[in-house]
């Protein structure tokens, strides 16, 4: 890891913030004792198992489960006429929001199935063959209709509908017919097809990118056990046990009282885990069979029915001054956000230009559904495609009038006070730092071999706060338990940990940290958004301002003194005055004594974390491009980050690494591939090519840490804006290395060749 | 569905009885192929044949002036044998580029060839430094060219009750070199989108007498392009040459498109990796 800037000027000193110390949950991780999603065993459970459409589109005309239920081990089989009809229902639940007919539909068909890989059935046996075998005796009667899997197919005149009730919505009056567009939305301001008349220079081009997926190497999981007065229990891996609790409820009509969600570890989520696919399932198979039921997904079942991030295609035409000033931009896009309505079409158009300053600009994106997986957040969800054609142009536009790729960027960069697109100014933002350190670093500067390209491309995400749950409780002996209700995927423990250590002036090791489950802490929205360590950490670092509210009151009766004669310090109360005064009494010893001095002392937080802030990336890549086969190797990355104040920075240059290295395989080899059947081709690891790790060069960090003053330590949240700017740099420095711009994502050897050879 | 039988013979004689006996019965060695057919359902065999507990399956020994190579050897112990590695390091090299070092811990050549990809790695290395297959069966054994123990995707020409028993490699010629490259889109872990691979003998002067190119996954099998190394015997391995040997590997090469490259772009690389694998194995025989 690298020893972090010298950013003095920006950040106060703290004793445990911007240390690196080891993780609480590290030694359990390590030793492989750590619970995940299909580690968790319950007394006399049953193994599940979920039959797939192997149509990407058609109607179920019958579904003939008594081979399957004949087959001794076989304890229930379940199909969509074992849900509840619901009613739409619309819920909010921030990445995870969506519509509780289709969350349900999509984790069991009901009608219709919509893609490739969708549940038409589900089995529990008394083991997982058996469970397999009588899967596969269950007879499925099909209509099979026809698809659509591009978005060319999909808005097609006569193209094959998905949903027969979706208008598109967003338009100025409402369509006569259903179609395959879920929603139109556009931002804007000014005149931008005036300024682009004017322009001194304008670059346009169309831009795609495919449908990838977040890659998490733990499969989906989960225990389910209904008892027979109505009360369940969920066992899962996910990043959000609330989460799971809120949908399940909805979907099942269940009191959420009667919902008890244990979050297990989680082994990656990156936004793909803010959904349900197999809870609700479980719980209907655990009701019928009486016992509880493990269901846990393939890898291919992983592909096929969870995530991915919609592939994009976007028309972009930008106008600039003579100095490199942008004047105007019009941007059209498309998402492809399968089988459901999508999430990622507001959250894209509203971050395409929300790290520039320009005056002119309409932004319109599209969400479009086809018959592949519905999607699901991915990092910074929507931004990555939107941005990519930004930064593209934004790099042609600097050489067609022969400027630096990041002085261009620095004269149009969004500062603090800029008024944004939603006629908001910006807060304590830190792109135009960033720009300045990308330029300052030795990477920018260091000399290309032959056939090598240096790309530059900037990027923003506007983070999360929202509603969070803290507990704190003191042990007999002072030590420090602090509860949330927060999912743990990027160290979050350890930063719980060192912001209560921080607050209570008390040594790291002192605090630990336990992620409860939904009937044990008050509710906190998911680990998403970029928001836990900021809206929970606040929640965490209050309890403990309360808990040392308390220790002073607690310290005063025992001294029998005013409250306001105690001072906190070093961990401590303080006396001030009285006969004690000079003395102290640290938490151990106040805490022994707390039944004398009005009970246990503990704390709790609930809140709405406001005054979050935007995070902004700018990234530096260096590729070689073999001139005889089209083979793109990243020989150099660096990371530049406003990451706030990194409270463990350790994780926050983890997260700025692991973010740069999904880009860069969304950007070189990844993507979905659908064989003409309309299924996926590539649902395993061998052909979705994820990077590996020699693929990728150290990837070089750099924190700029310009703090949140909305937060009692600066935080603003870090996950998610490193995955956006890499599409852009990498495919800058391609171009830059072969002389010419390919649009379409992935730079795969065999496209690059055939640009190449286009050219020559 | 009844679990298969499992059965490790321990002499050549009853693991050839116990495949002829079961029509659907398959062998296993390292199961790198296998077990994951298996657990796909792509294959339901109802019995498997383990060959590792035969005595001299699993090893390398000196024969004939070259190597014998136990059908059940791992792809990394061929590493750890200094004379096979000095010798057709193409083979080595090859062989250690499959899966990734886990898999290679278990993978053998003998089933990376009997399962018959287009793509094996280790298979174009094999046919173009002429090693030969010892196979057993029902009606004792035969030794046949590595090129014709596939006949096309999954496929192989193995007779019913037949296993491999051993890989033979030459002795590497006086003036030999080999090599194995492949087209992958990322560094590795990866399957071949093209592979090509070459054995040279070069003279005294540097003029090349023998040369064997092959090349996979552009055809059902591994092709040996007898008219690619024609182009270059006779030559000082010229540009000419090349570019000629390169054209032959082209006309040669009959690629599907699919998902892992298109026709145009694997016919092209086929003539580049060529090229690149004859430069290698030039080096290696001028060292020689």
């Amino acid at each position: 890891m690298n020893a972090p800037q010298d950013k003095a000027s920006f950040k106060p000193a703290y004793d445990v913030v911007g240390t690196r110390p080891v993780r609480p949950d590290g030694v359990e991780k390590v030793t492989g004792k750590a619970i995940y999603g299909t580690d968790h065993v319950a007394a006399g459970m049953l193994h599940g198992a979920i039959l797939r459409s192997p149509h990407p589109h058609a109607r179920i005309r019958s579904i003939d489960t008594r081979k399957a239920e004949a087959l001794p081990g076989v304890k229930a089989v379940v199909t969509g006429a074992d849900f509840p009809s619901l009613a739409s229902l619309e819920v909010s639940l921030g990445e995870g929001s969506g519509n509780i007919a289709a969350i349900s539909r999509n984790c069991m068909a009901h009608e219709k199935v919509l893609y490739d890989g969708h549940a038409v059935a589900a089995v529990a046996a008394t083991s997982a063959v058996i469970a397999e075998e009588a899967a596969a005796l269950i007879e499925v009667e099909y209509e099979v209709l026809p698809h659509v899997l591009t978005i060319d197919e999909a808005l097609a005149p006569g193209a094959p509908v998905l949903h027969e009730d979706m208008f598109t919505k967003g338009l100025p009056e409402k369509p006569a017919e259903p179609s395959n567009a879920a929603l139109c939305f556009t931002v804007g301001r000014g005149e931008p097809d005036a300024a682009i008349a004017a322009a001194h220079t304008v670059v346009s081009g169309r831009y795609s990118a495919l449908a990838v997926h977040q890659g998490y190497i733990e499969p989906h999981a989960c225990v389910a056990s209904y008892n027979a007065d109505g009360q369940v229990q969920v066992w899962a891996s996910s990043q959000g046990a609330f989460m799971i609790r809120t949908l399940c409820a909805s979907i099942l009509g269940i009191s959420q009282a009667d919902i008890r969600v244990t979050p297990l570890e989680i082994g990656g989520g990156f936004g793909g885990k803010t959904k349900v696919y197999l809870e609700p399932v479980a719980i209907v198979l655990s009701r019928k069979s009486g016992r509880p039921v493990r269901l846990a997904m393939s890898r291919a079942d992983v592909f096929r029915a969870s995530g991915p991030a919609p592939g994009v295609v976007a028309d972009i035409t930008v106008g600039a001054d003579a100095d490199g000033t942008i004047t105007g931009v019009v941007m059209e896009f498309k998402m492809l956000s399968g089988a459901n309505p999508g999430n990622d079409t507001h959250s894209g158009a509203m971050s395409a230009l929300a790290h520039y300053n320009v005056a002119n600009c309409r932004v319109t994106g599209w969400d479009v559904l086809c018959n592949t997986a519905a999607t699901a957040a991915y990092r910074a969800p929507g931004a990555p495609q939107t941005i990519f054609p930004v930064e593209c142009c934004i790099d042609e536009i600097a050489q067609k009038l022969g400027l630096d790729p990041i002085d261009i960027r620095l004269k149009n960069a969004a500062r603090p006070g800029d008024v944004g697109i939603m006629g908001m100014p910006a807060g304590e933002i830190g792109y135009a730092e960033c720009l300045e350190a990308a330029k300052a670093h030795p990477h920018y500067s260091a000399p290309l071999g032959p056939n090598q390209g240096r790309g530059i491309a900037g990027g923003t995400w506007g983070n999360y706060g929202g509603p969070s749950t803290a507990t704190v409780n003191l042990g007999e002996d002072g030590s420090v338990l602090v509860t949330t209700g927060s999912p743990d995927i990027g160290g979050s423990r350890a930063a719980m940990a060192m912001m209560a250590a921080e607050t209570l002036e008390i040594a790291y090791e002192q605090v630990r940290v336990t992620i409860a489950d939904t009937s044990s802490i008050g509710f906190s929205m998911l680990t998403g958004g970029s928001r836990t360590t900021f809206a929970t950490g606040k929640a965490v670092i209050l309890a403990c301002e309360e808990i040392i509210a308390t220790l002073r009151a607690r310290a005063a009766v025992m001294w029998s003194i005013d409250v306001s004669q105690t001072e906190w310090r070093g961990g401590a109360v303080h006396c001030l005055s009285g006969d004690k005064a000079g003395t102290s009494l640290t938490m151990g010893q106040i805490a022994a004594k707390a039944g004398f001095s009005g009970g246990p002392i503990a704390a709790e937080v609930a809140l709405n974390a406001q005054g979050f802030l935007p995070g902004f990336g700018v990234h530096i890549c260096d590729t070689e491009v073999d001139p005889e086969t089209g083979h793109v190797s990243v020989t150099r990355y660096t990371v530049v980050q406003d990451v706030g104040t990194a409270i463990h920075p350790d994780y926050v240059e983890g997260q700025m690494q692991g973010g740069a290295a999904q880009g860069i395989g969304w950007a070189l080899n990844e993507g979905y591939v659908y064989d003409k059947a309309g299924r996926m081709d590539n649902p395993g690891f061998l052909d979705y090519r994820m990077p590996v790790c020699s693929d990728l060069p150290m990837i070089d960090t750099v924190m700029v840490e310009k703090p949140n003053p909305a937060h009692p330590f600066g935080v603003k949240g870090v996950g998610e804006v490193p995955i956006v700017p890499p599409l852009g740099a990498v495919a800058n420095a391609v171009s830059r290395a072969i002389g010419l711009r390919v649009h379409d994502l992935p730079l795969t050897p065999d496209r690059v060749y055939a640009a190449m050879q286009g050219k020559s | 569905m009844p679990s298969p039988q499992f059965h490790s013979p321990e002499t050549v004689e009853q693991a050839s009885a116990l495949l002829a006996a079961n029509p659907q019965a398959r062998v296993l060695a390292g199961g790198t192929d296998l077990i994951v057919q298996l657990r796909s359902r792509r294959i339901a065999p109802t019995a498997i044949v383990d060959i590792k507990r035969i005595a001299g399956m699993s090893g390398i020994r000196a024969a004939d002036g070259g190597f014998a190579i136990g059908a059940a050897t791992p792809c990394t112990a061929l590493k750890d044998d200094k004379a096979l590695a000095a010798a057709w390091p193409g083979v080595v090299e090859a062989a250690n580029l499959i899966g990734s070092v886990q898999v290679r811990n278990r993978a053998t050549m003998a089933g990376n060839l009997c399962n018959a990809s287009p793509a094996a790695d280790s298979v174009p290395a094999l046919v173009a430094a002429g090693a030969t297959v010892l196979i057993a069966g029902p009606s004792g054994q035969r030794e046949v060219p590595a090129a014709e123990v596939t006949s096309g995707p999954g496929k192989n020409t193995l007779a019913h009750g037949e296993f491999v028993v051993e890989i033979r490699l030459p002795a590497r010629p006086q003036g030999g070199g080999d090599a194995y490259l492949r087209s992958i889109p990322r560094t590795e872990m990866d399957i071949a989108v093209v592979g090509a691979g070459a054995a040279l003998v070069l003279d005294a002067s540097g003029t090349c007498t023998s040369a064997r190119i092959s090349i996979g996954a552009v055809a059902p099998t591994v092709l040996l392009v007898e008219a690619a190394g024609a182009a270059l015997v006779g030559s000082k391995l010229d540009d000419a040459a090349l570019e000629r040997m390169a054209e032959a590997v082209r006309v040669a090469a009959k690629p599907i498109a699919d998902k892992r490259g298109t026709v145009e772009y694997r016919i092209a690389m086929a003539g580049v990796l060529a090229k690149r694998v004859v430069e290698i194995a030039r080096q290696r025989a001028e060292k020689a």
